[in-house]
């Protein structure tokens, strides 16, 4: 295996700088991949293949936080539909109407400050 | 697993906790392991010179055994501060009965130690960040554990009143230990009703945030049985790591447990219907809910079902964590010692107002992350071996 010139981690975040959000996928485990590695798990393999998501997923987990200070926020963990699963939150709705099954649409989050963008998720009406 | 060690060949022969709940002012998590290590050498009638094997961890010290070794002053002791999160001490017994048996020591220690209450709970185990999950800010574990409780309302009908129940239930077993934290009764109601941390979850579905350690004394079986308690034997281990965090867990229903009890019922050579006292890690309500389904103790799905109506309280017909676990007892941060501590006591049948009658086979399912890492441990008296 060769030295890394990007780190897992920094390719997902330019995915995400330029609005896409990038998984990899593994030929000989025949599966995506998430979060993203240096090698496959299982396999071992060093075949993972960089890939763009449609976006488009179904809530498979979900609770409200309801924090000490501040208004409750939803958390999630939300299936991708090219096979992965990711924690996120669904935006524009209330946290409490976040339903296990709901179609949901990514969309970049790009905090104030220099931290990362990260995916969110909204609402998808008939996906 | 291959299991590489023979069942009942060692022994646990002395068990005991630290000061818990609030401690002194200043008192570190090494003074807590050192203070039950004490007092558990002292329950099995040893000195702190015949120990030769020390198995620890705790949050709070980055290299606990080097703190323990340096704090004890045994440069020689056969060491093991393997850290899984609350069920380390589960796996600390597999390691210390091959240890034992390959006479790697002759008298090994499990402890713990930990000031979470008086340091608070940041400071007793700061959080990694994780890119792929800290922006969305879980209030870990809690959420993590809320959105497996979430996955099996939603498949299996699951009910807020059903999780409140299992925390009704270590109440009432913790009114029984005069040890517990938590004195005073507790409704279904009164859980429902508390203040919302991470929706299912109320704080009352969440264990107490206490201080505590604890230590246990393991030898072999044959020095076991010339010594001042009644030996309480290892029958057989298990162990499941699925992942480490929620994102990653394969099922959200169905944990680690499965496999980890498979293989400590398969080394004890019991099921199930065999057992006699549960100790199961109840960090949250819906824990032993599922563990009680991994377990085999009720199909899949069925464990709301089975906790209603005060099945495993002290008048019901399974016996489920009678000190009042993680939920009414003590919660240090790493419970997994605490189950061994009880189901010592249980077996040598010295737990006076909640004795279990004939508890001479326990099964202890220490849980580690957020449902990360399972390992079971089956522990039987005389009669078992």
């Amino acid at each position: 295996m060769p030295n890394a010139v990007q780190s897992p981690l920094a390719i997902y975040i330019a995915h995400l700088k330029r609005g896409e959000l990038g998984y990899q996928f593994s030929p000989s485990a025949r599966q995506a991949v998430f979060y993203p590695r240096v090698i496959a798990p299982k396999t071992g393999a060093a075949d993972l293949e960089w890939r763009v998501s449609k976006g488009l997923g179904t809530v498979h987990a979900t609770t409200v936080v309801y924090p000490q200070q501040g208004a409750p926020y939803n958390v999630c963990l939300v299936d991708v539909d090219e096979g992965f699963r990711m924690m996120s939150r669904i935006e524009d709705i209330a946290p409490t109407e976040v339903k296990i099954g709901l179609r949901v649409k990514f969309r970049v989050h790009t905090p104030e400050g220099d931290e990362d963008p990260y995916p969110v998720f909204t609402p998808a009406e008939g996906a | 697993m291959p299991q590489g060690v023979s069942r009942g060949s060692v022994a646990i022969v002395g068990a005991a906790e630290s000061d818990l709940g609030a401690v002194a002012a200043l008192m570190s998590p090494i003074d807590l392991m050192a203070q039950g290590i004490h007092r558990a050498l002292d329950d099995a009638g040893l000195t702190l010179a015949d120990v030769d094997g020390l198995f620890c961890a705790t949050t709070q010290a980055r290299t606990s055994a080097m703190s323990l070794v340096e704090y004890l002053g045994l440069p020689n002791a056969y060491t093991d501060s393997t850290i899984v999160g609350g069920s380390s001490f589960e796996v600390h017994v597999a390691h210390a009965h091959a240890a034992l048996e390959a006479g790697l020591c002759s008298v090994a220690v499990v402890a713990y130690g930990s000031t979470q209450r008086t340091v608070g709970r940041r400071a007793a185990s700061a959080r990694e960040f994780n890119p792929y999950e800290t922006p969305y800010k879980p209030f870990l574990p809690a959420t993590a554990y809320a959105m497996a409780a979430s996955r099996h309302m939603h498949e299996y009908g699951t009910t807020r009143e059903q999780m409140a129940a299992v925390a009704v239930a270590a109440r009432e077993w913790a009114l029984l230990n005069p040890a517990a934290w938590e004195k005073k009764p507790l409704t279904i109601a009164d859980v429902l009703n508390a203040r919302p941390i991470s929706d299912p979850f109320t704080v009352r579905d969440i264990c107490l945030v206490t201080d505590g350690g604890g230590a246990i004394v393991l030898t072999k079986a044959d020095r076991a049985r010339g010594m001042r308690q009644t030996p309480v034997y290892v029958l057989g281990s298990g162990q499941s790591i699925t992942h480490a965090s929620i994102t990653s867990m394969p099922v959200l229903t169905h944990t680690g447990a499965i496999e980890s009890g498979a293989q400590a019922y398969r080394a004890a050579g019991v099921k199930a219907s065999d057992i006699n006292v549960l100790a199961l890690y109840d960090a949250f309500t819906i824990n032993t809910i599922l563990f009680l389904e991994d377990l085999g103790f009720c199909p899949k799905g069925e464990g709301g079902r089975f906790v209603e109506g005060g099945r495993i309280a002290p008048k019901g017909s399974l016996a489920v964590n009678t000190n009042g676990g993680g939920l009414s007892y003590c919660h240090p941060g790493m419970y997994g010692l605490f189950l061994l501590i009880e189901a010592v006591r249980q077996v040598r049948g010295q737990c006076g107002q909640r004795q279990v009658a004939g508890a001479e086979l326990a099964l202890v399912h220490g849980n580690g992350g957020v449902l990360s890492a399972q390992a079971t441990t089956i522990l039987g008296g005389p009669a078992t071996v």
